[in-house]
């Protein structure tokens, strides 16, 4: 048989329809779709696609599986190793992981594994979602703190262990950057939720409202546990620091997408929080985030939604899906541009935005041409709304308040790569509270191991 | 969710609730907010923490009615819950002996003041308390706050009890008096803290304000509480809320403030509509 050259394309809402609703882009396969598409995989004796992903899920398995048509055994595979397939299947970079080293890849396109795990997942939410056996009680006790993508991970893996686990979030909803920070239109808040209650139903008992550093230290903590897992995130916003930045109307990206995602504002006035609804809004920065942001914008009714990013597209490290989403949206892209400085009204909003033009040279240490600011070449943009997406460093509430973690340069958490082990005893941390600013799947791929060094540090007591 | 032990009517358009919450009273120190939510489609709302008394697990918060949210939050009643109700955030108020303090309360500020003061005394302060309102029957917790004071003054805007005028004309009478004054804090509306803090800046007296920008999170994570203070842009919710008043940017905290003003009218009128 001839094997397909491309993925089995996957339907989604067109870009003039899709801008005016936050519904969910794509569609997902249905499973005539999802079953060719499986029968594009090559079966690898050596598959180097389950060391491309980071929690090691049986690819090949799973999709012999779907091919088979059993997608209840598929989706028990799935589970083995990831605890949130329908959050993965959706915002996993699968073109830089499994997708990368498929073989299929080589000469084609690779085998679509991310629509495939979200197909499964989505088959089994709908069929209804068995609960895997958890091994008896161990009676040891182990907090979490911060409910992301780390956070259940490392929580859903101890439960199945035994152990009891509490998790500490300091939102009044559960799921850190995938309820506040991704938006509706990528991924649904009903499958976090969805995802959120399989973990509880490992028996994991979440408790919101509990500032860790606040309500409680650590230290307050590991008087009641056995152990402490910190996934904190990266939840300290950057600004650059530039003159006019605090004028009304601009935002960081985090205040932007929180207000819309976890406050709803889109749906003001029914939800009390509200948003500024921009005509002309600017979005600084090239990430996943920044074009996150520049689609919200358009969805709340903007008339020119802008990316102004300092280098190249091809320097931008957001997913190119992404950026191909924002382009067909009719985001408009303005490379090799640096802000300089806002302009504000008598009211102290931000009218104009004066940027520089850059230019690209030598190769810097992130691997990407650095940008120079070309003398002279000042041009002002008119804008009503900026949003600040440049990143963000490590929630510093909890290096602030625990004696004995050392912490980086940049406001980490140090912590073991291989085990997640801090520098204090009991305590583990992973995410982006120790890398900084990373990806959902490398939190939950630092939640896996930090699991199973928990799990040895408490049966054995020994650090 | 958070219990309403008690509810009490401090004055026109201004309520005092005792809220259930074990942990934030055994936690709470003078200076420090809650942030509470009381629908599902509520917004996030900052407010100081008046007293918490950790032996009964009580909260005390006094808030005034101005928007839609808290005209909403004052039709709950004794024995209601509040949906989401966390704390205590922000920095704890510096409490040490400086000597001869004043503390200003303005408005419902005079509510934030109370807690900072009682701890200023059991160090030994020698406090003068200033307190002030519009017009005398919005002004509020006199009775305790009095008794605390070593001197004690109340001001109405329109005289109709104490001194007529602003607390910082009090303020100044002390200061035209020649009187030692070693710290002030202020808290209050921004004019009234503006109008202090640049009264106590041409005598050189340490004036500390506690602000009251729009948060969201309250944990550091969003920056829509940034000020600017000495040219610095701080996060009020993990920095503060309390700042040397000297170095404030007022008027970035006033036009801040008021980012959403015309959201907010629509949300009121919405509200008020409903329920009318």
């Amino acid at each position: 048989m001839k094997i397909r050259e491309k993925k089995v394309p996957m339907s989604e809402q067109l870009p003039q329809e899709r801008i005016k609703n936050f519904n969910e882009v794509p569609f997902g396969y249905t499973e005539e779709e999802a079953v060719l598409e499986a029968s594009r995989c090559l079966s690898c004796k050596k598959p180097p696609c389950v060391g491309g992903c980071p929690v090691e899920i049986d690819i090949p398995d799973f999709i012999a599986k779907i091919r088979e048509r059993k997608f209840r055994e598929a989706a028990r595979i799935l589970k083995e190793k990831n605890c949130l397939p329908a959050i993965c299947g959706r915002v996993c970079p699968q073109e830089e992981q499994c997708e990368k080293v498929c073989v299929l890849g080589k000469k084609f396109e690779p085998c679509a594994i991310g629509r495939l795990e979200r197909f499964v997942a989505d088959w089994e939410a709908k069929e209804g979602i068995e609960i895997p056996k958890v091994e008896k009680p161990t009676g040891k006790r182990v907090a979490v703190v911060g409910s992301g993508p780390a956070g259940l991970t490392v929580a859903g893996d101890l439960a199945k262990m035994g152990h009891e686990v509490v998790i500490f979030e300091a939102l009044h909803k559960p799921g850190g950057v995938l309820v506040y920070g991704i938006p509706e239109f990528r991924l649904p808040k009903a499958i976090v939720q969805r995802e959120v209650e399989f973990v509880k139903a490992l028996g994991v008992k979440v408790v919101l409202n509990f500032v860790v550093g606040k309500t409680k230290t650590v230290d307050e903590l590991l008087l009641d546990f056995d152990a402490v897992f910190v996934g904190t995130g990266a939840g300290l916003p950057w600004f650059m620091n530039i003159p006019g930045e605090n004028a009304s109307g601009i935002y960081s990206a985090n205040e932007y997408l929180t207000r819309v995602n976890l406050m709803k504002a889109y749906l003001f006035p029914e939800y009390d929080t509200p948003v500024i609804r921009g005509k002309r809004v600017a979005v600084i920065g090239g990430g996943n985030v920044a074009m996150d942001s520049a689609r919200t914008a358009l969805r709340l009714g903007a008339e020119k939604s802008m990316i102004i990013y300092r280098r190249g597209r091809e320097e931008m490290p957001a997913r190119i899906e992404e950026i191909i989403r924002a382009e067909e949206e009719g985001v408009e892209f303005h490379f090799l541009t640096l802000p300089v400085r806002y302009i504000t009204d008598e009211k102290g909003w931000v009218s104009e935005m004066e940027c520089i033009k850059m230019t690209l040279g030598e190769v810097d240490s992130s691997g990407r041409r650095r940008p120079i600011p070309c003398p002279g070449s000042e041009f002002r943009i008119p804008v009503d709304t900026v949003v600040c997406a440049i990143g963000q460093s490590p929630n510093p509430l909890i290096p602030q308040t625990t004696p004995g973690l050392e912490i980086g340069r940049h406001g980490n958490i140090i912590a073991d790569e291989k085990t997640g082990k801090t520098t204090k005893k009991g305590v583990f941390a992973g995410g982006d509270i120790v890398t900084g600013a990373a990806t959902v799947i490398l939190a939950m791929g630092a939640g896996r191991i930090a699991a199973r060094s928990i799990d040895e540090y408490v049966k054995s007591g020994i650090w | 969710m958070a219990r309403i032990l008690k509810k009490k009517i401090l004055a026109p358009g201004i309520k005092e609730f005792i809220v259930h919450s074990s942990l934030i009273a055994q936690k709470a120190l003078p200076g420090q907010f809650v942030v509470l939510r009381i629908s599902e489609e509520g917004e996030r709302i900052p407010l100081t923490i008046a007293e918490a008394s950790p032996e009964d697990g009580a909260v005390r918060i006094i808030f005034q009615e101005v928007g839609k949210s808290t005209k909403q939050l004052a039709l709950l009643e004794e024995g209601d819950e509040i949906l989401d109700f966390v704390g205590p955030l922000g920095k704890p108020s510096e409490i040490e002996f400086f000597g001869n303090v004043v503390g200003i309360g303005g408005g419902v500020g005079s509510a934030v003041i109370y807690p900072v003061l009682k701890a200023l005394k059991k160090k030994g302060n020698y406090l003068i308390g200033i307190i002030g309102a519009r017009t005398h029957k919005l002004l509020i917790m006199e009775d305790e706050i009095k008794p605390l004071c070593d001197e004690f003054y109340a001001t109405t805007d329109d005289g109709s009890y104490g001194r007529k005028g602003f607390v910082s004309d009090a303020l100044f009478d002390l200061l035209k008096e020649g009187k030692k004054i070693e710290r002030v804090i202020a808290i209050g509306p921004v004019p009234m803290m503006r109008a202090v803090a640049n009264l106590t800046k041409s005598y050189n007296i340490p004036t500390i304000v506690s602000l009251n920008p729009i948060m969201l999170d309250a944990t550091g994570m969003c920056g829509v509480c940034r000020v600017e203070v000495g040219g610095e842009t701080k996060f009020a919710c993990v920095d503060g809320p309390e700042f040397d008043g000297h170095k404030v940017n007022f008027d970035l905290l006033a036009s801040r403030l008021a980012t959403y003003q015309v959201e907010e009218r629509i949300s009121l009128e919405r509200f008020e509509k409903g329920r009318g």
